[in-house]
């Protein structure tokens, strides 16, 4: 395993939040037979996203307008009702079904909001796919990003076919998750609200 | 030789000593039995860092250029203390590769102002510590600590700070105010970090919810990862398919 460090203690974080910002929008999973992603249709998959993302930012919109087309495409190309759900975490089962549809849809415009704000410092950056691998139910692409002024840093994508295409639901920038990040934000939330759903959720309308 | 020798090997074995005695860490998860004393000086840095870096005048005042050369400056006079530890590692290839890139950043890159290892020659910044030396010997993470100013680490990671400072090889061959300049350099590195990576500090320290919780795991997952600790255990992989409420 190459480790590819961080210079100081301060890159790591923002590598996880660029990470994010990029990864969130970027893994395009087309319709490709279940199991058998190669690296070259990782690859391609990748490129498309991304693209997407910087033609977004190059239409020269901002504001709500720029996250309004991040929300799009992460939609697209994320599994949102399975990140949602698991940043809820063991909350979402007390939850009523009209709960978490409210949820996931603020969590959506949260999550667009929130990486989609300081996405510019992802610009110009380049992902080179280095492998794609079988994992428990899903599968792992393995990725290096290379963003100027920075040393190349690994990137791992966990794509899962159980919603019916391949969507991504995980990014993982040198060991930081963005699963366990966002669980961690929402339940500190949550406990905020004292446990309170409802409240969460319109928290959530204007957190990001 | 050997009055230079010794008072480096002291702090050393107590580092070691120290570390070993903690408890074996968790290998994912939080050992954290400081959390209301570690809160308390998370709240100070974070008051530190209000005072010092908020607002966007501050931060634009100094331009990116100007902000990378000094962090190419600072982190360029790591690099001696970088290969020590690489040896102590037993790994000779990141201790080598960072002497070209000392030797070349010290030299056509003008004192290390300028970073033409990484940019002309692929040779970025190998990074580790006296803390992966630690963890390379065998020592447990222990228990996570938060720093005043110094920020996340854990008590390992502590006792490679402490001993890093003791026997980095630079300040065996500087003295008076190179020394002192040298220090500098590395506090400006810090510094310029912090406001070339400001919005993304900010969001994580100024607008989580629990920014203590969110630090605290940003740091001990990046840090396992860079000492290879999460080893490629696909059982441990988190699969919200397997498990949609994520216990």
């Amino acid at each position: 395993m190459t480790h590819m460090r961080t210079p100081t203690a301060s890159n790591p974080t923002r590598r996880a939040a660029l990470g994010m910002i990029g990864g969130g929008l970027a893994l395009s999973m087309a319709p490709v037979p279940a199991f058998a992603l190669s690296d070259a249709q990782a690859r391609q998959l990748i490129d498309t996203a991304l693209g997407e993302v910087n033609a977004a930012i190059a239409s020269g919109k901002s504001g709500a307008a720029l996250y309004a087309d991040f929300e799009r495409i992460f939609v697209r190309y994320a599994d949102v009702p399975v990140i949602a759900r698991s940043a809820l975490g063991v909350a979402a089962r007390g939850a009523s079904s009209a709960q978490m549809a409210a949820f996931t849809t603020a969590f959506r415009g949260y999550i667009s909001r929130k990486y989609g704000r300081r996405f510019r410092e992802f610009q110009g950056s380049r992902f080179e796919v280095t492998g794609a691998r079988p994992v428990k139910s899903f599968y792992e692409v393995k990725s290096i990003a290379y963003m100027r002024g920075e040393s190349p840093f690994e990137v791992l994508w966990h794509v899962s076919d159980k919603s019916g295409k391949h969507l991504f639901f995980n990014i993982i920038i040198e060991g930081v998750n963005m699963l366990a990040s966002e669980r961690t934000e929402v339940g500190a939330m949550l406990d905020r609200r004292r446990g309170n759903i409802d409240q969460l959720i319109q928290d959530l309308k204007s957190a990001g | 030789m050997f009055s230079r020798a010794l008072p480096v090997l002291g702090p050393v074995l107590v580092a070691a000593v120290l570390s070993g005695c903690t408890a074996p860490p968790p290998a994912s998860g939080v050992h954290d039995p400081y959390e209301a004393e570690n809160r308390k000086v998370h709240a100070f840095n974070k008051s530190v860092d209000k005072a010092l870096f908020s607002g966007g005048n501050k931060k634009d005042a100094i331009p990116e250029p100007v902000l990378r050369t000094v962090s190419n400056f600072g982190g360029n006079l790591g690099l001696p203390g970088k290969v020590l530890n690489s040896l102590l590692q037993g790994r000779p290839e990141p201790a080598l590769s960072n002497s070209f890139r000392f030797v070349i950043n010290s030299t056509l890159g003008v004192a290390g102002l300028f970073d033409p290892a990484g940019s002309s020659f692929g040779l970025p910044e190998s990074d580790t510590d006296f803390g992966e030396t630690l963890h390379v010997w065998g020592a447990g993470e222990g228990a996570y600590l938060e720093l005043p100013i110094l920020g996340p680490s854990t008590e390992r990671d502590l006792a490679g700070k402490v001993v890093d400072s003791l026997i980095d090889p630079l300040g065996f061959v500087l003295d008076g105010d190179d020394a002192k300049i040298a220090t500098a350099a590395k506090i400006g590195s810090k510094i310029s970090d912090r406001l070339r990576f400001g919005d993304t500090v900010d969001s994580i320290l100024h607008e989580s919810a629990d920014s203590y919780a969110q630090t605290r795991l940003l740091y001990l997952q990046n840090r396992r990862f860079e000492l290879g600790m999460q080893v490629e255990n696909d059982e441990d992989a988190y699969d919200p398919y397997a498990d949609p409420y994520g216990q």
